[in-house]
C-alpha cells in the first residue's frame, strides 16, 4: 500500500517511548484535537464571515456605503437593483442564468452518467478520452473562450449565451460531473447488475430499474455540481456569451462600475438562490438515504 | 466467447462515451487548435487576421520583459495559494477524518466546508471588501484597540488580498480530495502503527501522508490550474497593482490583437499542462479514481 516500510511489531526496536508519545489528555482527547478544532473553527469563520458581512450590509438604507457601520435598515438596495437602469439588466441576466443552468444540469447529469458507465470497462481510446477530460478541466477558461470566439468568427456564427456559452460551460461541468460519477460508481456492486440480468432483465431495464435507482443520490450530487458550476461560471462565458450577459458577467461589470450596496444586494440574492438549490439537492439525497435505511424494515 | 463479449462491450463503451466526446471536441479540442493556429498568423491591426505563417507573435511575447514579470507574478501567487491551501486543507481534512468521532457529525462539518464552493466566486471575493478595506472591520478594530493609529493599506488592493482571496476560494479544492483519500485509510493500519510504537508525527509522516498522495495531487492540480488561469481575482483584489498572464492577453483581446493574445494563450496552456502532467506523474490518478 505504501512505499515506506511500516514499523512492524516483531522487528521494532523502539517500543520504549510509545506510551508517553501517545498519552491522551484526561478526557481522552489528544492535544492535537484542540489545536485542530481551533483551526477548523477559524477556517469556518473565515469562510462564512465575509459573506455574512455583505448580506448584512445589503440591508442598509439609502445612505448605505460599502463598509461598516450599518447605516439604517431597509430593502432599498434590492429595489434599486431590479429597477435602476445604471445597474444593468439584472432581471434578464437572472432569467438567462437560471435557464442556462437548468439545461446544463440536465445535459451534465445524462452525459456524466453515460460516461461513468462507459469508464467502468476499458474501451479503445479510453485513456485519450480521460485525458481530454482532464485537459478540459485544467485548461485556462479564457483560452477556451478565445478559441471558441475565433472559431465562430471563422465559420461565421454569432456567439450567444444559449449556444456557445452553453457548450463552453459543458466543457467545464462535464469533467466535474464525470469525476463525481467515478466516486459514485466505485461503490456500485457488479453483482446487482448480474442478478438483474440473470432474472431476465434487458440491458435497458437493468440500467433504468437497477442502476439508476441505486445511483440516484450520486446523480443528484452531479446535478448539484452541474447547476451551481453553470450558474456561477464566469471565465468561460466571458467571451462566449455574446451580447447578452449571464448573471456572473453582470456581477463582474457591476464590480468594476457600481460602488453602492446594490452590488451586495445582488450578492445576497444570488447566494440565496444557490443556497436553495444546495438545500434542495442535499435534502433529496438525505431523504433517499433515509428511505433506504428504513427500506428493509418495511418489507 | 470471452473475446466476443469483450468486443460487444467495447462498442457499448464507445456509444456511452460518444456524447462526452461530442461536447469535448467542439468546445475543448477545436478551440485549443484554433488558438494555436491563430498564434502563428499575422494580425492586420484592425482585429482581422492575415492567413500567412509567422513566428512574430511568439517573438514579441518572448522578447518582452513584461512577459517574464507577468509569469513571475502569476507563479508567485500560485505557489502561495498552493502552500496555504494545502496546509489548511490537509489539517482540516485530518481533523474531520481522524478527530471527529461521530461520522454523521464529520459529514455535517464537511458539508459546512463545501457549501460555499457551490456559491458565486465573485461574490465571495468582493465580500472581503468590508473587512479588509481602509475603513473595514479589521482596520477599525486595530485602531480601536490602539494596535495601529493609521489604517493599514496593505490589507485590501494588495498582493496580500489576492492571496487571501485565492486561499478563501481554493482551500475547498484541497479539502475534498484529501478528505476522500483519508476516509479510505483503514483505521486498523493506524492502530497497528500506534501499537508498534509510532509517534503521532510518524503516523502522519509515514502512513497518512503517503496514502493521501492522490488527494493532494488532485487538489494541487485544481489550485495551480485555477490560479494560473485566473485574472479576475488579481484584477479586483490587487486594485490594479498586480497583473496576471491571463489578464494581459484579455487586454490584447480588448484591443483586437488576436494573434498576440493567441500566442500568450498557447504558451500559458502549455505551461499549465506541463505542470499538471508533472503532478500526474507522481500518482496514477485514473486508477485511483475509477477503483
Amino acid at each position: 500500500m505504501t512505499d515506506h516500510p511500516l514499523p512492524t511489531a516483531g522487528a521494532d526496536p523502539v517500543p520504549i517511548r510509545r506510551r508517553r508519545a501517545l498519552a491522551p489528555s484526561r478526557d481522552g482527547r489528544p492535544w492535537t484535537f484542540y489545536v485542530l478544532a481551533t483551526l477548523f473553527t477559524l477556517y469556518v469563520i473565515a469562510l462564512y464571515g465575509p459573506m455574512v458581512c455583505i448580506y448584512i450590509l445589503s440591508f442598509q438604507d439609502v445612505r448605505g456605503g460599502l463598509v461598516f457601520p450599518m447605516r439604517g435598515t431597509s430593502l432599498h438596495w434590492f429595489v434599486d437593483l431590479f429597477t435602476q437602469v445604471r445597474t444593468g439588466d439584472v432581471k434578464g441576466a437572472f432569467s438567462r442564468s437560471i435557464r442556462l443552468a437548468v439545461v446544463v444540469t440536465i445535459i451534465t447529469v445524462v452525459i456524466s452518467f453515460m460516461s461513468g458507465l462507459a469508464f467502468r470497462k476499458r474501451f479503445a481510446g479510453d485513456s485519450v478520452v480521460f485525458y481530454l477530460m482532464i485537459g478540459s478541466l485544467v485548461a485556462p477558461g479564457l483560452v477556451l473562450g478565445i478559441g471558441v470566439g475565433l472559431i465562430c468568427n471563422v465559420i461565421g456564427i454569432e456567439t450567444s449565451w444559449y449556444t456557445t456559452a452553453l457548450g463552453a460551460q459543458l466543457s467545464w461541468t462535464l469533467p466535474f460531473g464525470v469525476l463525481v460519477m467515478f466516486a459514485v460508481i466505485s461503490r456500485l456492486n457488479n453483482a446487482w447488475e448480474e442478478a438483474a440480468r440473470d432474472l431476465g432483465a434487458s440491458a435497458w431495464q437493468t440500467t433504468l430499474l437497477v442502476i439508476v435507482p441505486i445511483l440516484a443520490p450520486g446523480l443528484v450530487a452531479v446535478a448539484l455540481f452541474g447547476f451551481t458550476l453553470s450558474y456561477d461560471e464566469f471565465t468561460r462565458s466571458l467571451l462566449t456569451a455574446g451580447s447578452l450577459n449571464t448573471l456572473p458577467l453582470e456581477i463582474w461589470s457591476m464590480t468594476l462600475n457600481v460602488t453602492s450596496p446594490s452590488l451586495y444586494a445582488l450578492g445576497t440574492v444570488t447566494t440565496l438562490i444557490s443556497f436553495v438549490i444546495i438545500g434542495v439537492c442535499l435534502g433529496t439525497i438525505a431523504r433517499i438515504q433515509k428511505r433506504r435505511a428504513a427500506g428493509p424494515a418495511a418489507h | 466467447m470471452e473475446s466476443k463479449a469483450k468486443g460487444g462491450r467495447s462498442n457499448a463503451g464507445w456509444l456511452l462515451i460518444l456524447p462526452l466526446v461530442l461536447i469535448l471536441v467542439p468546445f475543448f479540442v477545436v478551440p485549443i487548435i484554433g488558438v494555436v493556429v491563430a498564434s502563428f498568423v499575422q494580425s492586420d491591426g484592425f482585429g482581422g487576421i492575415i492567413p500567412s505563417f509567422t513566428l512574430e507573435n511568439y517573438k514579441g511575447v518572448f522578447t518582452s520583459g513584461l512577459t517574464y514579470q507577468l509569469y513571475w507574478a502569476t507563479l508567485k501567487f500560485s505557489v502561495f495559494a498552493w502552500i496555504f491551501s494545502l496546509l489548511i486543507g490537509f489539517w482540516i481534512a485530518y481533523f474531520l477524518v481522524f478527530h471527529v468521532r461521530n461520522p454523521l457529525l464529520a459529514l455535517g462539518l464537511f458539508l459546512i466546508c463545501t457549501v460555499p464552493f457551490w456559491t458565486s466566486n465573485i461574490i465571495r471575493m468582493i465580500s472581503w471588501i468590508p473587512l479588509l478595506g481602509k475603513e473595514g472591520l479589521i482596520n477599525s478594530a486595530l485602531i480601536k484597540t490602539h494596535v495601529i493609529d493609521q489604517p493599514l493599506d496593505v490589507l485590501l488592493f494588495s498582493s496580500l488580498a489576492v492571496v487571501i482571496a485565492y486561499v478563501h476560494q481554493l482551500t475547498i479544492f484541497m479539502i475534498v480530495p484529501i478528505f476522500n483519500s483519508m476516509a479510505r485509510i483503514d483505521k486498523r493500519t493506524i492502530e497497528a502503527a500506534r501499537d508498534a510504537g509510532a509517534s503521532r508525527f510518524e503516523i502522519v509522516r509515514f502512513i497518512v501522508l503517503p496514502l493521501c498522495k492522490t488527494g493532494i495531487a488532485l487538489g494541487s492540480i485544481f489550485v495551480v490550474s485555477i490560479v494560473m488561469g485566473d485574472f479576475f481575482v488579481v484584477k479586483v483584489m490587487s486594485g490594479g497593482g498586480s497583473a496576471s498572464v491571463v489578464g494581459a492577453f484579455y487586454e490584447d483581446i480588448g484591443v483586437l490583437q488576436y494573434p498576440t493574445a493567441a500566442a500568450s494563450a498557447t504558451i500559458l496552456t502549455i505551461i499549465v499542462l506541463l505542470l499538471v502532467v508533472t503532478i500526474l506523474r507522481t500518482v496514477d490518478i485514473r486508477k485511483e479514481l475509477t477503483r
